[in-house]
């Protein structure tokens, strides 16, 4: 298990590499350039803001620079947010970012597992059919439909919640974006969960501990949770990543000041240094939750560790 | 069956949401407490003097030297104070200094500063700091890409060039309280510039202190009637009064919340929802739904902006080619564009400079025509020019992506192929890659261009399209448009200066490189317990002016 661990962190390392050369040479190909403005800049200050930030250096001293800042947890300054460092940017956003999209799995993770696993149990009944035609809906509005309609039932019309903005950080503030990014993940996750369920509980050991007269609800919560959660688990390490990396549209409907909003500015604005900030934290944090879920499926599947 | 209902219905409630229907709580809701604002005077205050306003985009700094964004300098207006400043209407008023007076070449302004004026953590400010301010703002060091908003400055452009050290510039204190500016020039607009806040004063010891840091809430230290107090990127800036402000005793407002939204549609439910007090903007898309249901707090006022298309003159067909040019200028009917696609108040154009105080606007001559009139001499023009039905104009029209931007382009041409047949093709490229693209003048034609004046006088328009302008980007050059600009440089009776740009907008128009299309206006959503609000044309705002009445 130790190897394996050892071997899978050793792996990520090109990948992130790559992933930031691809990103350090692609932002900086793209036409325009942060200094590009409506009104053209004296070439003698395009200049001084060139070799304030080593743009002027070629290429592969740039890189240089870069890859060693980051070895430093230095992700240079902000072109368009002057006062602030990357760094700085990434320490404020992230957590905003990490808790909206924790709370949207726990939330999803809890319901929709719920929700899947009575569909399961009461296969083709009205529950069954009930929960399968509300998580079909579910995945099929996208949150940038569903988020503004919860603004405008919650916030405009009944004014229960803040339409936007973070306020003090309380609860109140987080219920609306954490409900549409929850939302179509307990749509997915409950369909999810149902499919497996249903195998599971159609297979020989269920049928076992059936024989053995064994209550209902402790077949399916110590025998087929586990084996039926699989698949779910698999999901997680991805959703998970994407959640917390992917809520850019919510963060801006929501004006949630976390990390997605910093990738649009800042490929937008050819801010260089924060675009390839958040591509390179994003990396490391897809990685490691790829590398998680690996671990986690050892743990839930003996064959996985065996092998 | 029930089911495709059931979605029909999300559907549609989704769109109702999108288009921002079914608004009635909120509207009604407000107007019902319209009675009561103000308490039984009307002018009764509100015990919680706190305003919430909409800021666009996120601030990028709150350096004044080095702001070149308008959600930046909204928060400027409210933590510095300048020379000169602004009244609620938007005239110049004195600022820190309480008077002037001008030599007699028009080249030298000596300031008296008010002696109660304190810095937000108790110092006095003196003419030392704006010495070392309007020093710092044209060293090349500060980094400043709005330093030339100080060029009329004796030395300044030899300062930013990197020529000579910032300690040349003609920049004096007297004494302690007196501070005599020397100009290169005679520049009549000179005193609108010690409002911008490039000419804000920066608190020497705290930038010293600090560093980089020095904007930071409980570092940064300003001379405005209210003090920097909480600023969370992408969240909010937060503003309360600054007690050492000299005009403390007439700050009504304790404090100010500015939220920045990407998302115009999100600002707007926020405002419903009555968490703002007032908008940034509004989102065009929803203008009707607006005018419907808050018309009595949708605020729309001119803004001293221009929108035009630009020719590129340096490639044929456009090359030397000024009846062709004429032609499609005479052939758009900017009525459509601004009644029916834009209607918001909007002003069709027919000239370069918006509406300005003391300058006569040009107008193409054929303004006073009727549509009619225009489009045969559009067609005259065009077949002079050598084009017809066998021989149609194949043009492309370039802008930046951006909804309204491309419906006027539609219409544009759609206009130009109805009254000459000509095929224009319309492209459009994301914002940095369109200003790349546009700078290059190899693969624009006709493109888009919108400014929005730094200061209130033609010139910040008309010095635009000099041969020599970084941002002329038609690749305009006659050397009599030039002549005359540089004429108006250093006259010194401001009549015969008006005059002399008059005539170089006059020989602009006849040659037109650029086609004028509109004059912006500003709209936003003010609540009606918001006091002391007026729009101006520079849309610039003090909260200091502001109350929040009972409500």
């Amino acid at each position: 298990m130790l190897s394996y661990t050892l071997r899978r962190l050793l792996g990520a390392l090109p990948t992130l590499l790559i992933l930031i050369g691809f990103a350090f040479f692609l932002i900086r190909a793209a036409p325009g350039g942060p200094f590009d403005r409506e009104r053209t800049l004296l070439p003698e200050i395009e200049a001084s803001l060139r070799a304030a930030y080593h743009l002027d250096e070629p290429l592969y001293r740039q890189f240089g620079r870069y890859v060693w800042g980051l070895l430093h947890f230095d992700f240079g300054p902000s072109f368009q947010y002057r006062d602030y460092t990357v760094t700085e940017l990434i320490t404020a956003g992230f957590p905003v970012s990490l808790t909206l999209g924790l709370s949207a799995i726990v939330v999803a993770l809890l319901v929709g597992v719920t929700a899947g696993c009575i569909a399961a149990l009461r296969q083709n009944s009205r529950v069954d059919h009930g929960v399968m035609a509300l998580a079909m809906t579910g995945v099929s509005i996208p949150n940038f439909v569903m988020a503004p309609l919860l603004v405008l039932v919650f916030a405009v019309t009944l004014r229960w919640l803040p339409a936007g903005g973070l306020g003090d950080g309380s609860i109140r503030n987080l219920v609306l974006p954490v409900t549409s990014l929850a939302l179509p993940q307990i749509a997915y996750l409950s369909r999810l969960t149902r499919g497996s369920m249903i195998e599971v509980l159609g297979s020989n050991f269920v049928r076992t501990a059936r024989a053995q007269g064994l209550p209902a609800w402790q077949i399916v919560v110590r025998h087929a949770l586990k084996p039926a959660l699989l698949p779910v688990v698999s999901y997680l390490g991805p959703a998970t990543a994407a959640v917390i990396t992917g809520s850019v549209v919510i963060e801006q409907i929501f004006s949630v000041p976390g990390l997605g909003r910093y990738f649009v500015a800042g490929a937008l604005n050819r801010d260089y240094t924060l675009v390839m900030g958040v591509v390179v934290f994003y990396g490391v944090l897809i990685i490691a939750f790829n590398f998680l879920v690996d671990l986690a499926y050892a743990w839930l599947d003996p064959k996985v560790r065996y092998r | 069956m029930s089911k495709l209902y059931g979605v029909g219905v999300l559907a549609a409630l989704a769109a109702a949401a999108l288009a921002g229907c079914g608004g009635g709580p909120a509207a009604g809701a407000t107007s019902g407490r319209a009675a009561q604002i103000g308490g039984a005077s009307g002018s009764e205050l509100a015990e919680r003097q706190v305003l919430h306003v909409g800021n666009e985009a996120e601030l990028q700094t709150l350096d004044p030297h080095r702001a070149e964004d308008t959600s930046s300098f909204n928060v400027l207006l409210d933590l510095y104070e300048g020379l000169l400043a602004e009244a609620p209407n938007g005239d110049l008023i004195p600022g820190v200094a309480t008077d002037w007076t001008v030599s007699e070449d028009g080249k030298t302004y000596v300031f008296n500063l008010r002696r109660e004026a304190r810095w937000s953590n108790g110092d006095p400010v003196t003419a030392h700091d704006f010495v070392y301010s309007l020093r710092r703002g044209v060293d090349p060091k500060t980094l400043s890409v709005y330093s030339y908003i100080l060029s009329p400055l004796l030395h300044a452009d030899d300062i930013t060039a990197g020529k000579l050290p910032p300690e040349e510039l003609g920049v004096r204190a007297l004494d302690d309280h007196t501070l005599e500016i020397e100009l290169a020039n005679p520049t009549p607009y000179f005193l609108g510039l010690m409002a911008h806040s490039m000419a804000y004063p920066v608190h020497r010891a705290s930038l010293e202190a600090h560093g980089d840091q020095w904007t930071r809430p409980g570092n940064l230290v300003g001379n405005g009637a209210f003090k920097l107090d909480d600023w969370v990127v992408h969240s909010h800036v937060k503003v309360v009064r600054n007690p050492y402000y000299w005009d403390n005793a007439n700050t009504k407002l304790e404090e100010v919340w500015f939220y920045p939204t990407d998302d115009l549609n999100a600002e707007f439910q926020r405002y419903r929802a009555l968490e703002l007090d007032m908008t940034g903007i509004v989102p065009a898309a929803q203008i009707g739904f607006i005018r419907e249901n808050y018309a009595d707090q949708l605020v729309i006022a001119p803004y001293l902006g221009s929108y035009y298309y630009g020719f590129n003159v340096t490639r044929p067909p456009f090359k030397d080619n000024p009846k062709l040019r004429r032609a499609l200028s005479l052939a758009v009917n900017r009525d459509v564009i601004t009644k029916q696609i834009l209607n918001l108040g909007q002003l069709s154009s027919y000239g370069f400079v918006p509406p300005i105080p003391g300058y006569t606007q040009q107008q193409m001559p054929e303004a006073g025509w009727t549509q009619e009139q225009r489009e045969a001499e559009a067609k005259r023009l065009y077949a002079e020019a050598g084009y017809g039905p066998s021989n149609p104009l194949r043009t492309q029209i370039m802008y930046n992506t951006q909804e309204d931007h491309r419906r006027i382009a539609v219409a544009i041409a759609s206009m130009w192929k109805q009254v000459l047949g000509v095929e224009a093709e319309i492209l459009n490229q994301e914002w940095k890659v369109f200003l790349d693209t546009r700078n290059k003048k190899v693969d624009t034609q006709v493109y888009r261009q919108g400014w929005i004046g730094d200061y209130n006088d033609p010139f910040t328009y008309l010095e635009m399209l000099r041969s020599t302008a970084g941002q002329n980007d038609t690749g305009y050059s006659n050397p009599e448009y030039d002549r005359l600009i540089a004429a108006s440089q250093s006259e010194r009776d401001p009549r015969a200066r008006m005059e002399l740009l008059q005539e170089a907008e006059r020989v602009m128009l006849a040659d037109m490189p650029i086609l004028p299309l509109y004059t912006y206006v500003r709209a936003r959503l003010v609540q009606p317990w918001v006091g002391g609000y007026q729009s101006n044309i520079m849309d610039r705002h003090r909260h200091k002016y502001m109350y929040v009445l009972k409500h």
